[in-house]
């Protein structure tokens, strides 16, 4: 057998084919066919009749950029990108830190309750924020109100309605990047840190010089993946406020979901999808770039 | 794996495709047709109620009632079509009909109703049934009607020296301005949220704007007439008797109403009912309502059968059923809805209602919104400038201009397929 390669690669071709197969079908694809899409008008009244289709070109791009509502819902998702992203796993460090600390009882169940809010239904978890937030009913209201807050309108003021938003996402998946996080910090043997307590190293001086560094890799996998998600926010606006007020939540894939499914334009939503495509691309190359840049 | 077996393997699951198929067939004969019948919100809920009567009438029909959400049902409805899973029978708001109709998604109803007696479609609210006509075929039959008219506090308006309603806009202007007299900083006359399309689209209409021009292939909302209606809106926030605000910052507008936040709210016809459950009692008989003086949007629901369902002849008898003036009226009783047939208004609980009585008298003076599929998004276009302008972000001018000019953008597409004379 090992004496003829050609088989040797066809056996494997026929091993990968089924998943390669299906890997093309649901996934090259469809991407192809929408980005076809991008350069056409494909709306309503091509769903009805295709004679009424048009290729377009780089048009829907063209007017893409030229909208202003575009810029509106890409500046909404860079908040929720820059604010809740670095907040999301700040938050899920500091919570990794605290269940495996030596002194931390029952880890097993704060790490359970933790994780708990990421496999929870969005719709379910959204219901129960929206009571919470709730101007003059709400919890979050009351508790301000008993150290003299006046009430705030969460999600009706525009400009406390991105910050809810952020709150409750931020809630709902810090649990998942904790696990990631403890698995990383498991990983790191604890020879290093006797040896550094031995040194005299204090509690912020081991975390600054072992922790952080040895944690590198997962940094960059959780930030790398919390960045991808956060860019694609599109549930919690569109259960908590549908965009609103005044568009203030409105983001780039609820965007493209108002114009491809409530308008129908399939074509201008495609190619929403495409930009929104380069840029987490881009957004992902710079950040491996900057790691790659620092001293291992 | 041998060839062998494989081959046996695809002539026993053909075997058993063949059964089953058999077994589907075989009793098909005898098994009831089923109807399925999409309906949204609580009237998907409700009509449940008027099914048991229908089915005994027709004992061979079924019908599964989908219900769905009403936010959600636009899409649910251009989903199914696009995935060729319509529902045989289905009510869609009416203003969405030009868009099902350029679909090509609905059966025209006109062979089927020349079996009616004339006098059935006479019944109908005549603005209202117009809306479900478009290209001389009629394509929809309206289900339950809407339209918007005033919702005022009775007890305010007599304070002020109205112990009936005024019947021209100078009157209300004049009634608000001492609404507002009334005092307090909170206190507004009316509220008009700000994201609702509406009233600049009824104010227009009362002035005769056209609101497209050249048969719907571009914006006219630079016109005078527009212009006029337009400028008249705004003042109402200019001169603080709106409050310029949008629909998601009043926390609970039953509350700002009972407490006389505002006296005047332009709305539709579940707020009879939701007013009825939600106003505290003491303010129960201090409410009424009053036409607009000049007409209002011809709104409402209608049933329309799918041009692909292989069960129309069932669907229609459905149809048929529920148009009929005593479900028409039972269906009131059961949702609120108001009747599309002007003779079920006779039956006693709506003839009691005070409150629907304004609504009649409105519904004889309803004009529809241009009859294209593009119209939502261009209401939604007029109530975003229209924002803009309250807000001030925008003078008048620019804003009437940038709508026209998104507008002409959105009606691109249908100057291309009238120049290529295709149908849009």
């Amino acid at each position: 057998m090992m004496d003829r390669p050609h088989l040797r690669i066809s056996s494997a071709w026929a091993f990968l084919a089924p998943a390669l197969l299906l890997i093309a079908v649901f996934f090259f694809l469809p991407i192809f066919a929408a980005l076809l899409l991008s350069f056409t008008d494909f709306d309503i009244y091509a769903l009805g009749d295709l004679d009424r289709l048009r290729f377009i070109g780089f048009n829907n791009y063209l007017q893409l950029l030229q909208s202003p509502l575009f810029w509106t819902a890409l500046g909404n998702t860079f908040y929720f990108v820059m604010v809740g992203g670095p907040l999301s796993v700040g938050i899920s460090l500091g919570a990794a830190l605290l269940v495996t600390a030596p002194l931390t009882r029952f880890p097993g169940f704060f790490r359970a309750a933790f994780f708990l809010p990421v496999v929870t239904t969005l719709v379910a978890v959204a219901v129960v924020w929206r009571y919470l937030y709730h101007p003059r009913y709400g919890l979050l209201n009351y508790l301000l109100s008993l150290v003299g807050v006046d009430p705030i309108d969460w999600l009706g003021d525009p400009n406390w309605a991105m910050p809810a938003i952020i709150l409750m996402a931020v809630w709902k998946n810090f649990g998942f990047n904790m696990i990631i996080f403890i698995a990383g910090l498991q990983n790191i043997p604890t020879q290093l840190y006797e040896a550094a307590r031995i040194d005299g190293a204090g509690a912020w001086r081991q975390f600054r010089y072992i922790t952080l560094p040895l944690l590198g890799p997962t940094f960059l996998f959780v930030a790398l993946m919390t960045m991808i998600g956060y860019f694609q926010v599109f549930a919690e606006p569109y259960v908590m406020t549908q965009g609103g007020p005044a568009n203030r939540t409105l983001s780039v894939v609820l965007l493209m979901y108002e114009e491809g499914f409530r308008w129908w334009n399939m074509g201008y939503a495609s190619a929403v999808a495409f930009v929104l495509f380069a840029l987490i691309l881009a957004g992902t190359m710079l950040q491996l770039k900057l790691r790659r840049r620092e001293p291992s | 794996m041998s060839i062998g077996t494989g081959r046996q393997l695809f002539r026993l699951s053909l075997c058993l495709f063949a059964a089953l198929w058999l077994i589907g067939c075989g009793s098909a004969a005898d098994r009831p047709i089923v109807v399925e019948f999409w309906a949204m919100g609580q009237e998907g809920e409700q009509v449940r109620a008027l099914l048991p009567e229908f089915e005994r009438r027709y004992p061979d029909i079924r019908v599964r009632v989908q219900q769905i959400p009403w936010s959600a049902a636009h899409e649910k409805l251009l989903t199914a079509y696009a995935g060729d899973a319509m529902p045989d029978l289905f009510q869609l708001g009416n203003t969405w009909i030009p868009e099902f109709v350029a679909l090509r998604a609905l059966a025209p109803l006109d062979a089927r109703l020349k079996t009616w007696p004339t006098v059935a479609l006479a019944d109908y609210f005549p603005g209202i049934l117009a809306t479900n006509r478009l290209d001389r075929q009629t394509w929809a039959l309206p289900w339950y009607v809407d339209t918007r008219l005033f919702f005022y506090r009775s007890d305010l308006l007599a304070k002020v020296g109205f112990t009936e309603p005024p019947a021209t806009w100078d009157d209300w202007l004049q009634a608000m301005a001492r609404l507002k007299t009334l005092g307090g900083a909170e206190r507004y006359a009316i509220l008009l949220p700000m994201n609702e399309w509406q009233l600049p689209v009824i104010l227009a209409l009362q002035q005769g704007a056209t609101l497209l021009r050249d048969r719907n292939r571009y914006g006219h909302f630079q016109d005078p007439r527009f212009r006029e209606a337009f400028v008249f809106y705004l003042s109402l926030f200019d001169e603080g008797l709106a409050p310029p605000v949008s629909h998601g910052q009043m926390a609970n507008i039953y509350q700002e109403f009972a407490n006389g936040a505002f006296a005047v709210y332009v709305s539709g016809p579940w707020n009879i009912g939701e007013f009825g459950r939600r106003l505290p009692a003491t303010v129960q008989n201090q409410w009424m309502t009053a036409a607009l003086p000049g007409v209002s949007l011809a709104g409402g629901a209608s049933l329309a059968l799918s041009r692909t369902s292989p069960r129309q002849d069932a669907a229609w008898k459905l149809l048929e059923y529920l148009a009929q003036p005593e479900q028409q009226a039972r269906f009131y009783q059961l949702t609120g809805d108001l009747p599309a047939r002007q003779s079920a208004w006779s039956a006693p609980a709506l003839a009691s209602n005070r409150y629907a009585q304004a609504f009649r008298q409105q519904l004889q003076h309803v004009q529809p919104t241009p009859p294209i599929p593009e119209w939502e998004r261009i209401a939604n276009r007029i109530a975003y400038y229209a924002e803009l302008a309250v807000r001030r972000e925008m003078s008048i001018d620019e804003a009437l201009a940038a709508l026209d000019r998104d507008v002409d953008r959105i009606l691109e597409k249908r100057r291309w397929l009238l120049a290529q004379s295709l149908t849009p």
